[in-house]
């Protein structure tokens, strides 16, 4: 395998190690121009005609280390976040790194690592843990094992080919990354779409909930060893995702949602399969409550473990249930409405302490507020387009490719050159399983958006990790990640 | 508006009296659909987001940064001279219902800005994926690593001069019978 540029890439990375003339002499052999690789530099390992080891390490790395380390090595200030007293001290007040981690010498301490392939972190999450015999005195989520740059093959892809993209990062509630991009476009579009494409995103989102939750609650129980409600959880998020197949033509990663609408009309016969679920789903939640929210063990493992106050959630900048979990009664499909959501009746569940049991109730009894939310989108389903009639943004239906030239040139026209839209930027946030999300676009007036960035709620949520942990045993930050709910895809994007 | 305390310094004296720029601490704001935008330089930065955080902007949503090296004609107030980079932050105010968009002018001889660590702890993270994505440094943040890229990544891969679809990468040249 021919190599031809070793490590050095391009770009402006700041510092590049120092130029050494005689690389450029010895081009045809490739061992000699080698620069030392990433392994080379983990073994150890010399190689002929590279800088000084000492210093490549010292140059390459002067980013810093993303792993906990000794407390002795450690800045007072990262010791605090670590040890999770991440708000800020009142005036005057100054934490000396002997106040953080009390009583505790370090040489009878112990640093451990949870993951990254670990079943109960849901993905590639690793978790490192500065542990005092079971007790957690510091924590520090490693994450990036997932990141594969959507946001840059974002910068490389048109307005209707994105949300194919997007909705690869939170693969849990792909519907709700589909939605945040595309209603960022359309605001740069400045277009409205139809009132059933409106309805249709509301009754596909609900469901996503749905089966997010349901997820959620199979692996949870899993974690705290109940198993059986894996297999239930699994099986009731399947009856979900054979509705998704129905529509879209996938189980996940839809790609439905587009900017205008959504890609097809829902296919006959959905209403009965909607309300079908509409009714397995509640009694079977009834049979749930019996299962789990009742049981001593749960509740044991649950209650009182990892509690979070409201101040701290919202200077994290925690959403979703994390942040409902605390008191505070924040939902953006009642408190900032989109689609529809002013149209439909149902009630935002909030907690009062803010620990593992409420954050477990609130996911519980949301999926019964979709179900609520469900049964009366599919009453009110308004008929009409599914997609904007905008031929700008809409390519011209599959018939009439062949009995007209102008729809096919139309139509090949806005495949391979996309649609242009106006310069400017646009934020638009959803309320996703996971709290808020949306997609930052900047445009500058081409068919690629010019910045793609997912605020992604997993992300920020994954903040509280340390703050919570902090006292718990081993035992119970399983139960913290858990009940935090991160999907590492939309973690690492 | 409840939090215009800093009308004081309202429209640059250049500007000719068409039309007053908004200004909310001093700084140029623009509304937007579901927001408002306030534009600024590092100079006010740190004022602005102490200002803010004291109107009642309790929640950050996000920090996130823009290299506009190949799109240098945005649209700006008066007074915010264009810079390579862009640093937004998203603010949102629980209480009152409403949003806020900083977009700090970053320039790119010298990508330092003040951290909002202290203000918000929730923009740790973002921080951290900012100053990897970009090179923005955030001064006094408490652990200023790279969070997604692995930590002896070189270059910072939503810069637009990073090279894309470069065949060759980092962990590509593992020996065979390497054992890691």
């Amino acid at each position: 395998m021919s190599d031809t540029t070793g490590v050095g890439r391009g770009g402006s990375s700041g510092r590049s190690t120092a130029g050494e003339p005689e690389l450029s002499e010895a081009g045809n052999d490739p061992m000699a121009s080698r620069q030392p690789s990433l392994v080379d530099r983990l073994l150890g390992r010399h190689v002929p005609g590279a800088p000084a080891m000492d210093r490549m390490l010292e140059s390459k790395t002067d980013e810093g280390r993303q792993e906990l380390a000794p407390r002795s090595r450690t800045s007072p200030q990262e010791l605090r976040i670590e040890s999770g007293r991440m708000l800020r001290l009142p005036e005057g007040v100054q934490l000396d790194s002997g106040d953080v981690d009390v009583e505790t010498p370090e040489d009878e301490s112990m640093i451990l690592n949870l993951g990254p392939s670990h079943p109960s972190t849901h993905g590639v999450l690793r978790i490192m843990v500065e542990i005092d015999g079971e007790t957690v005195l510091r924590s520090k989520p490693v994450v990036g094992y997932l990141h594969t740059g959507m946001e840059k093959t974002g910068e490389e892809l048109m307005y209707h080919q994105g949300a194919t993209n997007v909705t690869r990062m939170d693969y849990l509630s792909p519907f709700f990354n589909e939605l945040g991009f595309c209603l960022s476009v359309e605001q740069l579009l400045g277009i409205e779409i139809p009132a059933r494409a409106v309805w249709i995103r509301m009754l596909m989102c609900e469901l996503n909930r749905i089966s997010s939750h349901f997820l959620w609650l199979a692996t949870n129980s899993a974690d705290l060893g109940a198993i059986n409600m894996l297999v239930y959880g699994w099986r009731e998020r399947e009856m979900v995702l054979a509705f998704f197949e129905k529509v879209t033509g996938l189980r996940m990663n839809h790609n439905y949602f587009r900017p205008g609408g959504v890609v097809a009309d829902l296919p006959d016969g959905w209403r009965d399969d909607v309300l079908a679920l509409c009714e397995a789903i509640p009694k079977r939640m009834d049979e749930y409550d019996d299962l789990l929210t009742g049981q001593p063990i749960l509740q044991n493992r649950l209650q009182g473990v990892g509690p979070l106050d409201a101040e701290e959630a919202i200077g994290l900048g925690l959403t979703g249930p994390l942040l409902r979990s605390t008191g505070v009664a924040w939902d953006l499909r009642r408190d900032s409405p989109y689609l529809a959501y002013d149209k439909v009746d149902f009630d935002v569940i909030v907690g009062t302490c803010g620990d593992c049991w409420d954050r477990y109730a609130i996911r519980f009894n949301e999926i019964r507020e979709s179900v609520r939310i469900i049964g009366q989108i599919a009453d009110a389903m308004p008929a009409g387009d599914f997609r904007t009639q905008d031929k700008k943004v809409t390519p011209p239906p599959r018939s009439r490719i062949d009995e007209s030239m102008e729809a096919l040139i139309h139509h090949f026209k806005l495949y391979t050159e996309g649609f242009r839209v106006p310069p400017g930027e646009a934020y638009v946030p959803v309320e996703g399983p996971r709290g808020e999300s949306g997609v930052y676009i900047v445009s500058d007036g081409t068919a690629k958006p010019y910045r793609l960035h997912m605020r992604s709620a997993s992300f920020s949520n994954l903040q509280a990790m340390a703050p919570l942990a902090r006292g718990a045993l081993i035992a119970d930050t399983i139960a913290i990640v858990s009940t935090i709910d991160p999907v590492l895809g939309d973690v690492d994007r | 508006m409840s939090g215009d305390g800093g009308g004081e310094a309202s429209a640059p004296a250049s500007a000719p009296a068409a039309r007053p720029q908004e200004t909310l601490h001093g700084c140029p704001v623009v509304d937007g659909p579901n927001t408002r935008v306030v534009h600024c330089n590092r100079d006010r930065y740190l004022d602005l987001c102490r200002a803010l955080r004291a109107d009642g902007y309790a929640m950050p949503i996000g920090v996130t940064g823009v290299d506009y090296l190949t799109h240098p004609g945005r649209v700006l107030p008066e007074g915010i001279r264009p810079e390579r980079f862009e640093v937004v932050v998203e603010l949102l105010d629980l209480a009152h219902r409403r949003r806020i968009r900083v977009r700090l002018q970053v320039p790119a001889s010298d990508p330092v800005v003040a951290s909002l660590f202290e203000l918000w702890p929730g923009t740790e993270y973002h921080e951290r994926e900012t100053y990897d994505m970009f090179g923005i440094v955030f001064e006094g943040h408490p652990d200023l690593t790279r969070i997604l890229m692995p930590e002896d990544w070189e270059g910072h891969p939503l810069r637009k001069d990073y090279d894309t679809g470069h065949v060759p990468v980092q962990f590509k040249e593992a020996p065979r019978g390497a054992t890691i």
